[in-house]
């Protein structure tokens, strides 16, 4: 990314409660016009990011930089951004017209821009007919677009998203993330999405900061992070992953094969690694294949005994455990003409020669990361 | 049930007697036996419609017997005429004189009456608004014991306290050295808040001691309205350029004014009617209309008089209140 570009800038920013580390020099930058997502489970420091950036945090050390000026000491009034609140925030006592009319009237701009503007973004979120209503007697999809709008009035430098689908349920928030992409195509403002929802954050954001424990763990395109992930949280926070831990038996520069824990052995082809995986013989690493690359059939490949299949409709997901009792899950094509295995059959996984990917180190949990409901739970 | 509530004011308010009581009492009787017996033979559907009726008979019973029937028999009593100093029971003649007389010769008190009790409203205001904002925002754990501590006072009797006072406001006692000592007797000399060296019985010991006793009544539905104000509201309107006096003005102003208007009523009325604060800390020359009322009673016996006194205040009170709610407009607020 081209950080000349760049709307908001983080440089080594730290923050620090007492001897608690929320943030740990967190360093990156969101370029004009992007729609970014901060990623991680409760606690890994999104949301006390997003607050430095608006200006309701100060960072411990480092800089914030908008459009190339440094406001870490700038109070959120006198900054170019504006928040979508988790719960919106709307002001109760005003109309919807009168809170998106709020920022503008904030900054003296004359009843007719202030109307000018108001109905614009009315139109933008599709609430033209609703300017009159109270906060209270709009749905929650309605009331989280007055939030949006409010916040786009401004035309702020970007706009910062603090998990603004967590309180619509599901069927909602799906057609609000597309509303929300074409809201931003529509406005060309730049994104700052703070959320704990991979799939919403893969299927909206042009670029990923994944965050834990108040680090940030990687930066990149949702393609990158899911096939290239750079750590064992990573591979496992992103979509779902069976990490088969192993130690490296050879490597002669081309490919590089593994002794896995469970006996069998994986050969990983030259590239297919985390940068900071270390190809020398005995380095303990993670094996990663995700469930879908797994398929039925050759003879070399893991031998599991399956324990559970789930019929999903397009697909089937398959359980098993290895002779060491790691668990290895599947999704397979389902197949009319093949007998589809059922518990108790022992079966042979094999996979395409690219699919196994090398990470540094062991996972706390090894094996399949969706049936490991303790690792889940730990991610939420 | 109104033909209960009617037959308890009668018959309470002495207003019937010899057979019209009975058959009231009969009508009244047959009523209930007509309720129970539909409520009975009507199915779960009729008991269901009946229950908030039977719900409600305890407080409307209660109410017909100790608030209308009085209410009735006050008002019948101002309305009559006293043949001799003790007769204790004047004939209802339709006296309207008394209204006049309430009117003319007690001007002054209910004057000073309203304008003491505006005053004092207007102070708890001042004092008790910032006190709510900092027990409902910044109290964090210590609100509870913040918040008892307001009611800390309720513990010994306004009796107690209003007496208290006079000996904190005495000639010599430490409130008069201590401004004395500060050179602070001349400007409130000149305020007109002290009178020759005295705050005894000055308007200002009255409306101070007005202000001191309800004071809690203030606090306490602020902190109510504050503290369900969600604080990121705060935080969105200083993301929407607002400073910090902008976002109280703009936002927690508005949404604690059901507070403040709830508070105001619970200071003003009994503020208005209060005659402990005039006696003990005030003068002649500083009575309000209840001292008035309550001499009117217990030193003239001039029952109609004062009731026709009471009626008066009750009607300014709720006359004020309703002009009052209507500038308030609080059925706008969420």
């Amino acid at each position: 990314m081209d950080t000349g570009d760049s709307v908001v800038q983080l440089d080594k920013v730290r923050k620090q409660y007492g001897s608690f580390v929320a943030v740990h020099e967190a360093d990156f930058s969101i370029g004009r016009g992007e729609f970014f997502a901060m990623l991680g489970p409760s606690g890994c420091g999104k949301t006390t990011t997003l607050k430095m950036i608006a200006g309701f945090e100060e960072p411990t050390s480092g800089r914030i930089l908008l459009e190339g000026e440094d406001v870490s000491d700038v109070p959120p009034h006198k900054r170019n951004v504006n928040t979508v609140f988790q719960q919106y925030a709307l002001f109760p006592h005003m109309s919807v017209f009168d809170n998106i009319a709020f920022g503008p009237r904030s900054k003296k701009l004359n009843d007719t821009e202030v109307t000018r503007r108001v109905q614009e973004m009315l139109d933008v979120v599709r609430l033209g007919d609703f300017a009159s209503r109270r906060p209270a007697q709009l749905s929650g999809g309605q009331q989280q677009r007055v939030a949006l709008a409010r916040a786009l009035v401004n035309y702020p430098s970007a706009l910062l998203l603090d998990e603004p689908l967590a309180a619509l349920d599901l069927k909602l928030r799906e057609a609000m993330q597309i509303e929300l992409k074409r809201i931003q195509r529509e406005v060309g403002i730049t994104f700052v999405f703070v959320t704990h929802d991979q799939g919403e954050a893969l299927t909206m954001s042009d670029r990923i900061a994944v965050m834990s424990e108040g680090r940030v763990e990687q930066v990149g395109a949702p393609f990158d992070i899911y096939s290239r992930p750079e750590s064992l949280f990573v591979a496992g926070f992103i979509g779902s992953a069976n990490l088969l831990p192993g130690t490296i038996a050879s490597s002669d520069g081309g490919s590089t094969r593994v002794d896995l824990a469970g006996g069998a052995q994986v050969v990983v082809s030259a590239g297919n690694s985390a940068d900071n995986v270390s190809l020398s013989v005995g380095t303990q690493v993670t094996v990663m294949i995700r469930p879908e690359q797994l398929s039925l059939g050759a003879a070399a490949g893991l031998s599991i005994d399956v324990t559970d299949t789930v019929f999903q409709g397009a697909t089937l997901r398959l359980v098993g455990r290895m002779v060491n009792g790691t668990e290895v899950s599947a999704v397979l094509p389902v197949d009319p003409q093949r007998v589809t295995p059922a518990p108790g059959d022992s079966v042979t996984l094999s996979w395409h020669q690219s699919a196994p990917y090398l990470l540094d180190g062991w996972p706390d949990n090894a094996g399949s990361t969706t049936t490991n409901v303790d690792s889940i739970e730990a991610a939420l | 049930m109104l033909v209960l509530a009617i037959g308890v004011v009668s018959i309470g308010a002495g207003w019937v007697s010899g057979t019209t009581r009975l058959v009231a009492l009969s009508v009244m009787l047959v009523s209930v036996v007509v309720l129970v017996w539909t409520a009975f033979m009507g199915g779960l559907e009729t008991r269901r419609a009946l229950a908030p009726y039977g719900l409600l008979k305890p407080g409307i019973l209660w109410l017909s017997l100790f608030f209308l029937a009085p209410l009735w028999s006050m008002f019948q009593m101002s309305l009559s005429s006293k043949q001799s100093r003790f007769d204790f029971f004047p004939d209802f003649t339709w006296e309207w004189s008394n209204y006049s007389t309430a009117l003319t010769d007690f001007a002054p008190q209910f004057t000073r009456s309203f304008v003491y009790a505006a005053v004092a409203t207007v102070l708890t205001l001042l004092i008790g608004y910032p006190l709510a904002y900092v027990i409902a925002f910044r109290g964090g754990k210590y609100r509870t014991i913040l918040l008892g501590l307001v009611a800390v006072p309720f513990f010994t009797s306004y009796l107690i306290r209003t007496l208290a006072w006079q000996n904190l406001l005495a000639d010599s006692g430490p409130v008069v050295s201590l401004l004395n000592t500060l050179r602070l007797d001349a400007p409130l000399e000149w305020l007109n808040i002290m009178d020759n060296g005295r705050l005894m019985n000055t308007p200002a010991a009255v409306i101070g001691g007005l202000t001191y006793n309800f004071l809690p009544f203030m606090i306490l539905p602020l902190y109510v309205s504050l503290e369900k104000i969600d604080v990121r509201l705060v935080d969105a309107a200083m993301d929407l350029y607002t400073t910090a006096s902008g976002a109280f003005r703009r936002v927690v102003l508005p949404l604690s004014l059901p507070g403040v208007f709830a508070g105001s009523l619970l200071v003003f009325i009994p503020a208005a009617g209060d005659f402990v604060n005039a006696q003990f800390l005030g003068s002649p020359s500083t009575t309000m209309v209840g001292n008035s009322i309550q001499n009117q009673f217990l030193r003239e016996l001039n029952y109609p008089l004062a009731s026709a006194m009471s009626f008066v205040l009750m009607a300014v009170i709720t006359c004020s209140v309703l002009v009052y709610a209507k500038f308030m407009g609080t059925d706008d607020l969420v």
